[in-house]
């Protein structure tokens, strides 16, 4: 067996059939980590004794139940995983071991994972490149100079590597979906409430979710399946019944209506991007789907209402900082003065910009009403998109309005990072299913002034919440009809 | 009109956050703030009059947190909390910090 090109079903599988050894397939994942790490930098802790010890236990075991067993796991390094390393990205965190798995942890070695290790991030999720954070960025494994995007460019650029079949991220405005899509694999971020956040280090609560890389649809629904549902653990786990999202992976689009926010597509999308559009609609047409033209008119202020919301939230979860109970703690004669070191030689530039911001949003003065406002703009937002999946069943739309750029393009400009995240923060802030699928490489060609090679393009289907099997079978559908770089 | 921050209002933010930043970086970190602050206002020109009766609660969250039954469950061992402590006395099961003054 291929491990490398194989699928985590076929790795299942093959390994519960007893074809291949867990051992083996761990293994090779290893081996193919130990040669790509050092120049891609998509992990930050590798555990390989653990795994292969893992790997080795489930081999002989005499029940070999679960639908991931065997199959070798990366995870962002913003998800506990018990006495693993887990810095989420972090100096702050730079050799906390949690004491505690997240609860998406327990459910994917519940099902027979094997978790080989931790996923370079932005630090505590906060960036669209990774390079944020504190160990220096991860490379997109598609052009080398460039971005793997993020904050969970690790993991994207593991999967798309072929290190590892799939990998958890999280995705707070976009951090799932953009890195999947510079990266060209699968990437879907749940609607909210249907992956338990218990384990996620927090940045934006009312914002985050852990959910599925893969290379492919059936992979991340798969993943999606293991990972989710009611827990006690989270009061934001929508604890009703849920429906497989793996239910209609081989219906096809016949009956079902999308509609493209098209007015979105006016400035700073680049035709490559545009084209790769084009392409999965045209797919989808051909699956069966009827598509129209709709307006989202208050998407114009998704970035300006997620930099208020999302920075106000981060700046109250980041307050746990203090070097009082675990990460890193500076040396001081007194307990304001430790709080105040412990945190500024611990946290990043990008950190620290958003813990001010969110405190600003948040204190008294003549901007107090800003937050107020942004609430009431996001409910608008959410009402915007209900109204246009009233009667459809999903919206579609780029990831991002680029590809994947240079790493140090953006990072010196705030602003113009927070926009790079246009397309995919208004569905966050909606709560709605979101999935990034690739719509095929950009081609080569004399025509791109830039002269970049083939680069992935990702498309979005943004889904009606807490209907995520069909946003996995309209993203099957695009699969069929495109051809794999 | 969109303010602009000054040098004084980061250290302002930072006492507020338990940041202690150089000078240099306050002025660096208020003209970055500035344009942000500038790019998000605008949010006030929207008209939100068929929101505003909505409650805060109903603003805030996507979905109404949900509740579990008031029964007492283990939670974290006290051992594998003090672990992770930077300074812990596992004897007295506390955690150590210096003086608050």
């Amino acid at each position: 067996m291929d491990t490398r090109a194989a699928t985590a079903i076929e790795i299942g599988d093959a390994i519960r059939r007893g074809d291949v050894t867990a051992e083996r397939v761990v293994g090779d994942a290893l081996t193919r980590v130990a040669e790509a790490n050092p120049d891609l930098h998509a992990f930050i802790t590798v555990e390989a004794d653990r795994a292969l010890a893992r790997a080795r236990a489930l081999d002989r075991a005499t029940t070999r139940a679960g639908a991931l067993y065997g199959v070798p796991v990366a995870v962002k390094d913003t998800i506990c995983v018990r006495d693993m390393r887990t810095t989420a990205g972090s100096r702050l965190l730079a050799d906390y071991r949690p004491p505690y798995d997240a609860t998406a942890i327990t459910r994917l070695e519940a099902a027979g994972a094997v978790i080989i290790g931790k996923t370079n991030c932005d630090e505590f999720a906060m960036g669209s490149s990774t390079e944020h954070s504190a160990f220096g960025p991860s490379r997109n494994p598609w052009d080398r100079s460039r971005t793997p995007g993020g904050s969970s460019g690790g993991s994207a650029a593991a999967v798309a590597a072929g290190l590892v079949p799939v990998a958890l991220g999280s995705d707070t405005g976009g951090s799932i979906r953009q890195p999947a899509a510079f990266c060209g694999v699968v990437g879907m971020r749940p609607t909210y409430g249907a992956v338990s956040r218990h384990g996620l280090i927090a940045f934006a609560s009312s914002l985050d979710q852990v959910g599925p890389i893969a290379r492919t649809v059936a992979d991340c629904a798969l993943v999606q399946d293991v990972i989710a549902g009611a827990d006690p653990h989270d009061a934001t786990c929508d604890p009703a019944p849920r429906v497989s999202c793996r239910r209609d992976l081989a219906a096809d689009a016949r009956g079902l209506r999308i509609g493209v926010p098209r007015h979105l597509l006016d400035a700073g999308v680049e035709r490559e991007v545009r084209t790769g559009l084009d392409a999965a609609l045209e797919a989808l047409a051909r699956d069966g789907a009827e598509i129209d033209t709709i307006e989202l008119p208050h998407s114009a202020h998704a970035v300006p209402v997620y930099a208020l919301l999302a920075t106000a939230e981060a700046s109250s979860n980041l307050a746990r900082y203090d070097g009082v109970r675990y990460g890193r703690r500076a040396a001081a004669d007194t307990l304001d003065s430790m709080y105040a070191r412990t945190r500024t030689e611990g946290f990043g530039p990008e950190v620290t910009r958003r813990i001010l911001l969110g405190t600003y949003v948040l204190s008294a003065g003549d901007q107090a009403d800003l937050y107020r406002k942004a609430q009431q703009v996001r409910a608008l937002i959410r009402r915007d998109f209900e109204r246009a999946l009233d009667g459809r069943h999903a919206i579609a739309l780029p990831t991002s309005p680029t590809r994947a750029f240079p790493l140090g393009d953006r990072v010196a400009d705030p602003l113009r990072m927070y926009l790079s995240d246009i397309l995919t923060v208004a569905p966050a802030l909606a709560g709605l299913p979101a999935i990034s699928v690739p719509a095929g490489l950009s081609a080569a060609n004399g025509a791109d002034q830039m002269g970049r090679g083939r680069l992935p393009v990702g498309v979005q289907l943004v889904g009606r919440a807490h209907n995520d099997a069909t946003v996995y079978r309209l993203a099957a559908a695009i699969e069929r009809h495109t051809p794999r770089g | 009109m969109a303010p602009q921050l000054t040098g004084a209002d980061v250290a302002r933010l930072a006492e507020l956050a338990a940041l202690d930043l150089p000078a240099a970086d306050r002025d660096a970190f208020a003209r970055q703030l500035s344009d942000i602050v500038a790019h998000a206002a605008v949010v006030r020109q929207v008209d939100t009059s068929s929101v505003e009766a909505a409650a805060a609660a109903e603003l805030a969250s996507p979905i109404a947190p949900i509740a579990r039954a008031d029964t007492p469950t283990p939670s974290l061992d006290r051992a594998a909390a003090l672990a992770s402590a930077p300074e812990a006395d596992a004897a007295a099961g506390l955690m150590r910090v210096p003086r608050v003054r």
